[in-house]
């Protein structure tokens, strides 16, 4: 156990460490000219230049990595020859276009994020398996057949087309829901749970109707299979009760690939929903990636990318926990 | 329990309730491409202390036929027809709730292989607590020291111990023995074991099959053997009742299915059996398949196959399907005579 983890916390580095490379060669190789950005309008070259030198970006490439690397374990100077601030470690940098340190707008995003990704995932969850579930019980039937189908439309539509249409309906014509407002990132706010609900409530609603539609194949696929069993059969010869057969024996078997996808999924959600957040204009992560990667905002990339790698590779690590918790078989390797 | 009739028949006047009475029980399967027949018209009686062996190859309808009795096609598409009377109660036409009152009470099940039939993410002792637990008023202590105690009786070594390991710690026939275990763990009346020693080796085989028999002994349960293996019939079989295309073919005394076989396929199926004697080498196979269920032949279905049926007059054989005729207690469905059976089993 122990020397799982060990190996696993050691894999993680060596990824965020590759993907922080890959990242930022992308970035030097690509288009963005974040000094011509940061020196505004008007530029003259030579202001051109010392913003270039203020953001560091004159300096030879391994030295702009090695850099940025030293930051994320000691404190670095951080700013023009003579104007330098004070970067404290962990540095992710400072954001090219307002100065701010990076953890702060990290720190920001973050709470909207998180709010946008833990309803979406207890509502798809709920209903995808609970409508796979209940598919694979009634196999062949009307209900199975309208549950299937309604999970192809549902994984067809994108969330630009279900989020619009959320918005015009029930905030645009019904009224029934308030427009999503910036002034609310936790339930613990003080505005309370309840108005958090309803302020998250249609992103949560748009991500679970694209996100559930695969849950819902995969339940029902899984739970046909696993019904189909032997050990299903030995249960219920042994007088077992259907709620029983059904829950303890053949949920729990059926269940494992649904526990792959979820950890893969909440990895790649904490890491930003970027159209989603665009949609509904939640400044989480997501949107905050985008506004830094258009304007050549490199410490802001570096740092959501970094964070979004690092999200989906302890969300993997955390399956493959929960797999030896589910399957014993799998606690001998 | 009074004592009736000791061997299978055909007759269809009313008895004094058997213990178990299986009249024409028929299961027919609707697919896409039509209506299979896996189980056609089988009729036959067991009582206590009796053990009945089912035989036939893959596909002739054995284990549905016990599927049938155990109330595991309740639920499916499957159509079942006919009646099972089990202490009187009606097994086709008892409800699922019903039903499971008697599963694991009444009648127990063992399947094929063990590996597949327990669930590989409980352990093997919470497996059998919970078939006791399902049909006694009992704490979990109580359950725990009863299946303890039937893993013991089935011959498993420290059984305290095995009990918290998983299916996937247990070698093949440790998983049987923990399979029977669990089928018996509530003493059933009938015992259904569907070819509970095909996975295993041979050497395991036959300790398995003098641990039903020891078991079967001390409770006097009735229990039905299905199998394809013919050497496991003579072995611990009453009656045997062999099964082609869903239909019973011969049935009767195990002594008089071995040594006055009435039914080609009978014959096909002792011939076909390896002995140490054969000098070749060479299996003697039954030429052919089995007939498809979706679409029986009109005549007898083993017709095909048969390779006496030019021995009877009018290509009967091909036209009309024999009736199941009994005599003492051995039945058979075939238009060969007597006369003829006796040429063929002396030329043998």
């Amino acid at each position: 156990m122990i020397r799982f983890i060990l190996r696993r916390t050691g894999s993680l580095f060596l990824l965020l460490v590759a993907v922080s490379f890959i990242t930022f060669t992308l970035f030097q190789l690509g288009p963005a000219d974040p000094a011509s950005a940061a020196c505004g309008q008007e530029c003259t070259p030579e202001r051109v230049q010392e913003a270039r030198v203020a953001l560091g970006m004159d300096q030879p490439f391994f030295v702009q990595y090695a850099e940025y690397m030293r930051g994320l374990v000691a404190d670095r100077m951080i700013g023009a020859p003579g104007a330098e601030s004070l970067c404290q470690w962990p540095c992710l940098g400072k954001s090219f276009q307002t100065n701010e340190n990076v953890s702060d707008i990290i720190a920001r995003s973050l709470p909207y994020t998180f709010s946008m990704a833990i309803g979406a995932l207890v509502l798809w969850t709920l209903s995808g398996v609970g409508l796979g579930l209940l598919a694979a019980l009634r196999k062949g039937s009307p209900t199975d057949k309208f549950i299937v189908g309604a999970a192809s439309v549902g994984v067809s539509l994108p969330i630009p087309v279900t989020g619009l249409f959320l918005l015009l309906v029930f905030v645009n014509q019904l009224h029934l829901l308030p427009f999503t407002t910036n002034e609310i990132n936790s339930p613990f706010g003080p505005q309370g749970p309840w108005a958090w609900v309803l302020n998250y409530l249609l992103p949560w609603i748009a991500l679970a109707v694209l996100f559930s539609a695969s849950y819902i194949r995969v339940t029902r696929t899984n739970m046909i299979e696993t019904f189909g069993e032997d050990f299903i059969r030995t249960a219920r010869a042994k007088g077992l009760a259907p709620r029983t057969v059904t829950f303890k024996h053949g949920v729990r078997a059926g269940i494992t690939p649904v526990v792959t996808m979820l950890g893969m999924d909440i990895g790649l959600l904490l890491g930003g929903a970027v159209l989603t957040e665009q949609i509904f204009s939640v400044p989480g992560l997501g949107f905050t990636a985008v506004r830094a990667a258009v304007s050549g905002d490199l410490p802001v990339t570096m740092a959501i990318t970094m964070l979004a790698a690092f999200f989906v590779i302890v969300a993997n690590v955390v399956v493959d926990l929960a797999y030896a918790a589910i399957d014993p078989r799998v606690r001998l390797q | 329990m009074t004592q009736s009739q000791t061997s299978p028949t055909a007759v269809a006047a009313p008895e004094p309730a058997a213990f178990l009475d299986v009249r024409n029980l028929s299961v027919k399967f609707p697919t896409d491409d039509g209506v299979v027949s896996a189980v056609n018209g089988m009729d036959f009686t067991l009582d206590r202390g009796q053990t009945l062996g089912i035989v036939g190859e893959s596909g002739s309808g054995k284990s549905v036929t016990s599927q049938a009795l155990m109330g595991l096609l309740k639920g499916t598409s499957a159509q079942v027809t006919g009646q099972a009377l089990f202490q009187g109660k009606d097994l086709v036409t008892l409800s699922e709730a019903g039903m499971r009152q008697l599963r694991g009470r009444n009648i127990g099940m063992i399947f094929q292989d063990p590996l597949s039939a327990l669930h590989p993410f409980y352990t093997v002792g919470h497996q059998i607590a919970e078939a006791y637990l399902v049909h006694n008023k009992a704490t979990k202590k109580q359950a725990r020291a009863a299946a303890v105690d039937m893993l013991g009786r089935v011959g498993i070594p420290s059984p305290d111990m095995r009990f918290d390991e998983y299916p996937h710690h247990f070698s093949g026939g440790m998983r049987q023995r923990a399979m029977i275990a669990m089928a018996l763990i509530c003493e059933p009346e009938l015992l259904i074991a569907d070819e509970p020693t095909t996975a295993l080796d041979v050497t395991v085989q036959a300790q398995i099959l003098d641990l039903m028999a020891e078991l079967q002994q001390e409770t006097n349960s009735a229990l039905i053997l299905i199998t394809h293996d013919l050497g496991v019939v003579a072995e611990v079989c009453d009656d045997v009742l062999v099964m082609y295309g869903g239909q019973c073919v011969e049935s009767g005394p195990v002594d008089e299915i071995f040594y006055d076989t009435r039914h080609p396929y009978t014959l096909g199926l002792l011939k076909s059996m390896p002995t140490l004697t054969t000098a070749s080498g060479k299996l003697n196979p039954i030429p052919g398949s089995p007939p498809s269920l979706l679409a029986l032949p009109q005549g007898c279905i083993f017709s095909a196959r048969c390779e006496y049926a030019s021995m009877v007059a009018d290509g009967l054989c091909h036209k009309q399907r024999p009736e199941f005729t009994a005599e003492a207690g051995h039945g058979t469905r075939c238009h060969l005579g007597g006369e003829q059976l006796l040429t063929i089993r002396t030329s043998r």
